[in-house]
């Protein structure tokens, strides 16, 4: 005798095993309509390959599996596909999911098919997928698909095959029958798997001590084959998988992992047959053995089912009578469920229909409160606490239900049969489970989300930077262009340097949308240009005593009008400054933002003088002359346009043509009179950065004048970041009110002109003013301190 | 036709907790049999009226918390709360000592904490525990067994009539000696005497024990034997409980000189112990869950009582030693987690919470 071991808890419900085992197993016949499940197995459902009305034979592959792991479905008899629909399937729940029904034609004729006569013949791929196409999934119960558990790994080494013949569930008898009646297939089909799986040890069939038939017929089969059959005492839930294997080897499963990694491969004894019968005759998984019993049927009995057979169609057969069925089961009194619609089809794995009595199981009583009598924890194969397990799931504890291994829970039953107070602890660990999954799934997309949302961010920022980027390229590409009019590359990098910077600057300062002064002035200028030229069109016009006086005289207006405008923005701007300037004087960064706009004013005073230090006076005058032939071109393009017309501005336009040709003229001269040994000086001071600031200061005048005004601005900021807070006020004071004497100036001068102006003068005398009073008033502040 | 949707698993086991409650009263009789064969009628007239009390007050505080009375007066809790405070407390108690104890027990160290299996606290100790520290006097005006005394045992109108108008109106308790100092007392007060030297100028001792308590520790042995018998609760708790209190007093025996703490066998057949070990240590609600915790339940438990009946301030402890540990029972099951199958080695406890 083989040495077993006990598990951990396990309950003695009451066997009822007598009911169906008294007698043979028989065929029960086929029905007039069919109704196989896509999926009837653990992983992804089959998928039809056949349609409405298509004629089907026996065996024929209807659904191919999808996946790896999943199985294909055959036609359980002949006849004809009437729907792909969805029914009503075998399931806790009672849902509804895609079915092939098909109406038999009751001829049951098989389609072609072949058996292997020697498999050892057969690689072990070869004869995994034949296992695979023949749909066998696990028929214990659980559906996972035989070809998947059987292809182990090979650096999984296999020492132990186990067959599972222990049908720990009271009232069925299916294996127990099977045993009796084909102990030869069992064997035979063993043989198979031994040959596949290659076991290093031993192959086991393990069974029950309470079925000693089955016993009895399986050793006289096993005779001589080294397969050993090995049996225990009778208790539930000996037939999980974990707890066989624990029964029989004493090796535990590890948590969440696989029986091959403790060297271990487990198959159903039923599913062993199947595989038998798919190898030798090359049959499908169409049929399997399902006990009938509860004493709600006449008579309880194991029958040969086709796979799709509606279970009405198996109680009509044994009997059933309604009225005394308390409710009606598919599986085991411990971890069957019941069905509330009886059209559900047999699927692979239904082992048991049971119709029992109100006195066989009683209807359910209400629960009372746990008293933590700690039976539960007595009786969980698991070595769980389902007594801290329930109070963790009532009060939705999730962490703490992971912590107490709630995964680990095999749902059989047996905490809630022992319960004194009649506590549903399977379903609260069911539920819980689900919970479980569903927070996990729901953290995982979460994630996702967090991950996806953040790769868009980085993304939305590097486009952005890189726009900016490509801005401040384009920009310092468009200024070294225009520094390139000369040779002088130090230029241009003076250029992009100040370009640079200026973007720094602004960066820095945060300025992008304010006007700066300058703008405000050019702005200022080019308005006043306008109204120059628009006044002077106004008195041709006058002159000429033209129709257009009027437009001219509003365009006028309206210049004027924006002229003011410029001014006062420029004005106010100003103004601002200046406030901003003594705020800042008040403040200790402030020394450090002047030196900033100090610094920037010297580069782009730099700048401006490089650009212009670039042109010489011969070049500037060609560039004066081209521009001026072009204008002269253009004139004279609308004098001919003018002339066609006979137009009146006639005249106006010869006029032009004569004043630039003499602009002309005179350009020509003075390039004529510029000495050709200038450019001598210019190209050595280009080339030679050193001597730049001597020779610049020659061709140009205004050069010198720049110089200066940086000169000044340096002396300034030096002044400025060396005087004491106190010396600045006064400073600014004496800067204002030397302002306001300019102003009153400017004023009593506007005045004696009758200017427009007098206004605008006379405000910002009433600002300086203020700031003057304040300034003054900070003054003191500062002194009393 | 209607077919019920109902989870697995469909069988039910034979137990309920109604069942399990009835066995628990069932396995007291013998107990009670000997203390009334040894103390008279006191007891079992405590125990009828203490069962009066506890329907009434369970009743209601159902009828407060707004619960279906009959459902849970059925599974006779309250019932078992009322028997084993009747047992605790001297006989021939007066009405309102039992009627405080027992009402405390169930309304307030029941109902209050949310009721049959939600309180922390054994409700029978609690009640027991309020009235010793309360009425010290009355707690402790324990009668004398038969055969120490002369005389006979008062009768069931005597037990009735100490109930109800106080044993000072009753002839029968007039008699000197009709209340004499336990065995733990005597053993607890003395301070010259060698153990044998005890044992022969007391009346009150006995073969191993008191006289009367050794037969009544006896009974509930037996009584709990049959509880274990029946399934009803583990040996864990109870067994573990008296043998740490045998190690306990073997350990301070001191060969029964003066200083002795008395013999192992004394300890185990006096006052309350086996009553403790087989009622009280197995209340399941109030105890370690799993085994491994219910060991060192049970055995802090029989530490603390010796320590308390050899050194503390009261001649016996289980309700302070059994009250102790419940406080201690989630602590206990935080750290004895079985390990899971699968799980190579247990999962240790995560630090915190």
């Amino acid at each position: 005798m083989r040495k077993v071991w006990d598990i951990h808890g396990g309950v003695h419900p009451e066997e009822n095993k007598q009911q169906s085992n008294q007698q043979a197993i028989s065929a029960a016949g086929i029905p007039e309509v069919l109704v196989l499940p896509l999926s009837q197995h653990i992983g992804a459902p089959a998928e039809a390959i056949v349609n409405v009305g298509d004629k089907v034979l026996k065996g024929q592959c209807i659904a191919t599996a999808k996946g790896f792991v999943s199985v294909p479905v055959h036609a359980s008899s002949s006849g004809e596909v009437i729907a792909i629909e969805d029914r009503v399937i075998a399931h806790p729940s009672g849902m509804s999911a895609p079915c092939i029904v098909i109406k038999t034609d009751q001829q049951d004729q098989w389609i072609e098919h072949n058996g292997i006569e020697d498999y050892s013949s057969l690689e072990k791929k070869a004869l995994l997928n034949l296992i695979r196409e023949a749909g066998i999934a696990g028929m214990g119960g659980a559906g996972f698909p035989a070809a998947v558990k059987l292809g182990v790994r090979d650096d999984q080494p296999i020492d132990t095959l186990i067959i599972n013949g222990t049908e720990c569930e009271p009232y069925i008898t299916a294996d127990d029958m099977l045993m009796r009646e084909r102990a030869e297939q069992i064997i035979e089909g063993t043989k198979i798997l031994r040959h596949l799986i290659n076991p290093s040890e031993a192959t086991l069939i393990g069974v029950e001590d309470n079925k000693p038939e089955g016993i009895a017929a399986l050793q006289k089969a096993a005779e001589g084959t080294g397969i050993e059959i090995v049996s225990f005492p009778t208790k539930y839930p000996s037939g999980g998988e974990k707890q066989l294997i624990q029964i029989l080897t004493d090796k535990e499963v590890p948590a969440g992992g696989l029986p091959a990694q403790v060297g271990i491969v487990c198959q159903n004894i039923g599913s062993v047959v199947a595989i038998y019968r798919a190898i030798k005759f090359g049959e499908p998984l169409i049929s399997r053995i399902t006990t009938v019993t509860g004493y709600a049927c006449e008579q309880q009995k194991n029958l040969e089912v086709l796979l799709g057979t509606p279970v009405n169609y198996l109680l009509q057969q044994c009997g059933f009578n309604p009225k005394n069925c308390s409710r009606l089961i598919m599986g085991g009194p411990m971890m069957g469920f019941t069905l509330e619609n009886t059209d559900v089809p047999v699927v692979k794995t239904t082992n048991c229909i049971l119709a029992p009595t109100a006195k066989e199981i009683a209807p359910p009583t209400p629960a009372q409160a746990c008293i933590r009598c700690g039976l539960c924890a007595e009786a969980c194969p698991a070595s769980l606490l389902p007594q801290q397990l329930y109070w963790f799931a009532r009060g939705k504890e999730y962490e703490k239900l992971e912590e107490h291994n709630l995964k680990d829970c095999i749902e059989c039953g047996a905490c809630s049969f022992v319960c004194p107070s009649n506590i549903p602890l399977v379903q609260y660990y069911r539920a819980s489970k689900a919970d479980i999954r569903q927070r996990d799934l729901d953290a995982k997309n979460a994630e996702h989300a967090k991950i996806r949302f953040e790769a868009r961010q980085a993304r939305i920022e590097r486009l952005e930077a890189e726009k900016i980027a490509k801005r401040e390229a384009r920009k310092a590409a468009a200024q070294a262009k225009a520094a390139s009019a000369s040779d002088d590359k130090t230029a241009k990098v003076d250029a992009v340097q100040a370009a640079i910077e200026r973007a720094k600057a602004k960066r820095a300062g945060n300025t992008d949308d304010k006007p700066t002064r300058e703008s405000l002035e050019q702005a200022l200028a080019s308005v006043e240009k306008r109204l120059a030229s628009a006044k002077e069109k106004l008195a041709q016009a006058q002159q000429q005593n033209s129709d257009k006086v009027a437009a001219f005289e509003t365009g006028v207006e309206k210049t004027e009008a924006k002229y003011q405008q410029a001014k006062q923005t420029l004005e106010q701007f100003i103004a601002a400054n200046t406030t901003k300037e003594n705020h800042q004087s008040n403040t200790e960064t402030s020394a450090d933002n002047s030196n900033d706009a100090a610094q920037q004013a010297i580069a782009r005073a730099q700048q401006k003088r490089a650009n212009k230090v670039e042109l010489s006076p011969r070049e500037k005058a060609e560039q004066a002359i081209s521009s001026l032939q072009k204008r002269i071109e253009k004139t004279q393009q609308k004098l001919d346009i003018a002339k066609a017309e006979n137009s009146d501005k006639l005249a106006i336009f010869e006029d032009s043509v004569k004043g630039l040709q003499d602009k002309l003229l005179a350009a020509e001269q003075e390039l004529a009179k510029l000495p050709a040994a200038e450019q001598t000086p210019e190209t050595v001071a280009s080339e030679n950065p050193a001597a730049k600031t001597k020779t610049a200061k020659q061709p140009v005048a205004g050069d010198d004048v720049v110089q200066d005004v940086i000169a000044q601005a340096v002396a300034k900021r030096a002044a400025f970041s060396s005087m004491s807070d106190q010396e600045r006020l006064q400073n600014a004071v004496d800067s204002i009110t030397k302002r306001i004497e300019k102003a009153q100036d400017r004023l009593a001068k506007a005045q004696a002109e009758g200017s427009d102006n007098t206004e605008i003068l006379a405000e910002s005398i009433d600002k300086l003013t203020i700031k003057l009073s304040d300034a003054k008033a900070a003054l003191t502040e500062k002194a009393q301190h | 036709m209607a077919l019920l949707k109902v989870t697995s698993p469909h069988a039910t086991g034979p137990m309920s907790t109604q069942r399990l409650m009835q066995l628990v009263l069932l396995a007291t009789i013998p107990g009670v049999l000997a203390l009334t064969n040894y103390f008279g009628w006191g007891t079992l007239v405590n125990i009828i009226w203490a069962c009066l009390v506890a329907v009434a007050a369970e009743s209601l505080a159902l009828m407060l918390r707004k619960r279906p009375i009959s459902f849970y007066l059925n599974d006779c809790s309250a019932l078992v709360t009322a028997v084993l405070i009747g047992i605790a407390l001297p006989p021939y108690s007066p009405w309102w000592l039992i009627f405080v104890g027992v009402s405390f027990a169930i309304l307030i160290a029941k109902h209050l904490y949310g009721g049959m299996g939600y309180n922390p606290f054994n409700p029978a100790m609690v009640g027991y525990v309020v009235l010793l520290i309360s009425f010290p006097v009355e707690m402790t005006m324990w009668a004398a067994p038969k055969g120490a005394f002369v005389g006979s045992l008062p009768s069931i109108a005597d037990a009735l009539g100490a109930l109800f108008m106080g044993r000072d109106s009753i002839a029968a308790f007039s008699i000197d000696g009709i209340t004499m100092a336990t065995p733990l007392d005597v053993l607890k007060q003395n301070n010259s005497l060698m153990v044998s030297d005890i044992w022969a100028q007391n009346a009150q001792f006995g073969h191993w024990a008191g006289i009367g308590w050794e037969w009544v520790n006896i009974a509930f042995l037996g009584g709990g034997l049959f509880l274990l018998w029946q399934r009803v609760f583990t040996w864990h708790a109870p067994i573990s409980m008296l043998i740490a209190l045998s190690v306990m007093s073997a350990l301070f025996y001191d060969g029964g000189s003066s200083a002795s703490g008395g013999s192992p066998l004394f300890h185990l057949l006096s006052g309350a112990t086996m009553f403790g070990a087989f009622f009280i240590v197995t209340d399941p609600v109030t105890s370690a869950v799993s085994n491994k915790g219910r060991i060192i339940y049970g055995a802090s438990i029989g530490i603390l009582l010796y320590l308390i009946r050899v050194w503390g301030n009261y001649p016996d402890a289980i309700a302070f030693s059994v009250l102790l540990m419940n406080f201690s029972a989630p602590l206990l099951d935080y750290y004895t987690r079985p390990r899971t199958y699968g799980h190579q080695p247990a999962k240790k406890p995560k630090g915190g919470s």
